[in-house]
């Protein structure tokens, strides 16, 4: 018996694995990983976030749970749980850290070692998804999780972009990424969309306007939708409030809330 | 308790035992080449002032700042400005510099540059890709690489100002290029952020990561600091300063706030036309601003001199 147990992978419970990646910086993966994580609750799934970006660890802050800490127990680490009813649960850096302003100066090889042990020791028990943050780029955190998550099989990838020629430039390099590593991918999302001035209404593309879109197109991939600059959801990131419970009527809501809905549809597909 | 990867204790202190990467250390893997040092400090011999643009957060604006940085010193015809782009996963500068689809010609001196200008050349891994769809998968030790060889052998010659633009993070390409340019006088780093708490968690990291490796901090800029409605002219507040924004933050560090620069469409526009903002745009209040630092930041590096001329 007790051999079966340290062979049943911490893996074994999670039934969707998907990834979040952009080739470029800060066009909203990690928030659009909380974002789809709290979405995907509401729809009554239950949800893990793994954060491999260990120089710049988003998530724990954007989910309110930047002084938690985590625990081990026999099979490794206990994720930490966001809320009370334990349907979102978390791995991030973040949570290792001593001092929240430590810089995390490692090169690859360290890095690449926590990585296999974030995949591989975080006891996440039963989930319906278990969404990957990763950091801009396409070097050893993408490698090294990639290799460590190839034997289960994720769903796919989820690529991140803004509308301008500049991201779409790394994106396009993400997708050679995802096709050389034999990641599917789920689709592409054009993130800051445009900004709707709260006061008059006018609609400025201050990071231009459907280069995301564009991309889709060209490549054959599918178009999970745009979604705007909304000062609700920076606030509610800043926060670590429930965007999706608290702001319905906000101007991000329902392209978020699509895009959900579409990860709804792919994962009921591979279970089939 | 690691006692750093540099050190000559990396992979021997008591501390190491049980890290994965204590094989690696002990193997003095990453210890500093002092022959490669020598070499380096040779061939960057011509470079009067060295300034590298960073960010612990990533789509902040280091590309988008460092190259119109680039141009604004380049205004001087009289002073020989370097770009250099150590962003090997995602190289934006070539772009940025209406340089996309160049390529790095060899000469017997070595690597040209790319000249943007005749005073303004560049250098970027963007330029040893063949096709914008090719990805650079690689791990650290071979960007590491890469990053030596764009400074032992590009012959970028006499340069009053070598700007180097860094991708997010503090990893490989950050320890890489602070050990590889220690043989030339870095005057210092500029840092940038955007105004929202999400941000600056990352930053403070990378200031000290500065600390960390004995780097002076020029300052920081806030970039993306409130939208004017080009319509209605009020203020938007889109990526909120809900601790306080950088200025706090430069308090509480004790470096200076070198500028806010406010969201101008424009900018996102010149960047994907290979334009410099600053000449398409030039009553914007963020042209403003971005020519106020760069000046700052140039007497800051005069200021340098000065101080080293007077030790002389």
């Amino acid at each position: 018996a007790s051999l079966f147990l340290s062979e049943r992978s911490n893996l074994a419970g999670v039934r969707h694995i998907l990834l979040v990646l952009s080739g470029k910086g800060g066009v909203g993966k990690s928030t659009i990983s909380t974002q789809l994580a709290l979405a995907l609750r509401h729809s009554g799934k239950k949800v893990g976030i793994l954060d491999v970006d260990l120089c710049g660890p988003s998530i724990p802050r954007m989910l309110r749970a930047q002084d938690s800490d985590v625990h081990q127990c026999d099979s490794g680490w206990v994720p930490v749980f966001v809320d009370q009813e334990k349907s979102i649960s978390l791995m991030s850096i973040g949570f290792l850290l001593e001092k929240p302003d430590d810089a995390v100066v490692w090169r690859g090889p360290k890095k690449n070692a926590l990585i296999k042990q974030f995949v591989a020791d975080v006891a996440w028990g039963d989930l319906d998804f278990l969404i990957v943050d990763t950091p801009p780029g396409t070097s050893d955190e993408h490698i090294s999780t990639m290799e460590a998550l190839r034997p289960y099989k994720p769903l796919g990838a989820v690529l991140v972009t803004t509308p301008q020629a500049v991201s779409v430039g790394d994106v396009r390099r993400e997708l050679t990424f995802c096709r050389k590593t034999g990641t599917q991918v789920l689709g592409i999302v054009e993130n800051m969309s445009g900004f709707v001035c709260p006061h008059c209404s006018e609609c400025t593309n201050i990071f231009s306007v459907g280069g995301g879109e564009e991309l889709a197109k060209h490549t054959g991939v599918p178009f999970l939708g745009c979604v705007p600059l909304d000062p609700q959801l920076s606030q509610s990131l800043e926060e670590g409030r429930d965007f999706i419970q608290e702001f319905p009527k906000s101007s991000a809501f329902s392209a978020l809330a699509h895009i959900a809905q579409e990860i709804l549809v792919r994962a009921s597909q591979q279970s089939c | 308790d690691c006692p750093g990867t540099g050190s000559t204790q990396a992979g021997r202190a008591a501390a190491c035992q049980g890290c994965p990467n204590q094989r690696l250390c002990a193997a003095g893997a990453t210890a500093p080449d002092p022959a490669e040092a020598a070499e380096l400090r040779e061939r960057l011999r011509g470079v009067k002032h060295t300034v590298l643009v960073l960010s612990g957060k990533g789509g902040v604006g280091k590309s988008t700042f460092s190259a119109l940085l680039a141009h604004g010193l380049a205004a001087d015809e009289t002073k020989q400005v370097a770009l250099l782009d150590i962003d090997i996963c995602g190289p934006s500068i070539p772009k940025m510099m209406g340089l996309e689809g160049e390529q790095v010609h060899q000469s017997g001196s070595g690597w040209s540059p790319v000249y943007v200008e005749e005073n303004l050349g560049v250098m970027s891994a963007g330029f040893l890709l063949s096709s914008p769809d090719d990805a650079v998968i690689w791990r650290g030790p071979k960007k590491n690489g890469l990053i030596k060889q764009f400074l032992r052998d590009v012959d970028w010659g006499e340069i009053d100002y070598l700007i180097v633009d860094t991708p997010p993070g503090t990893s490989d390409e950050h320890l890489s290029i602070v050990q590889y340019l220690s043989a030339v006088h870095i005057d210092g780093a500029v840092i940038i952020t955007t105004p929202q708490e999400i941000s600056l968690q990352d930053v403070r990291k990378e200031i000290n990561f500065c600390h960390k490796v004995k780097l002076p901090i020029i300052g920081v800029v806030e970039n993306m600091s409130g939208f004017i409605c080009p319509k209605c002219k009020n203020e938007s507040q889109i990526f909120p300063p809900t601790t306080g924004g950088a200025e706090k933050m430069c308090q509480n560090f004790n470096i200076s706030l070198l500028g806010k620069v406010p969201l101008d469409p424009q900018i996102g526009k010149s960047c994907d036309r290979g334009q410099s903002f600053l000449s398409e745009a030039p009553e914007s209040p963020a042209t403003l601003s971005y020519r106020n630092i760069i000046q700052r930041i140039q007497e800051y590096c005069d200021q340098h001199r000065f101080q080293e001329e007077k030790i002389i």
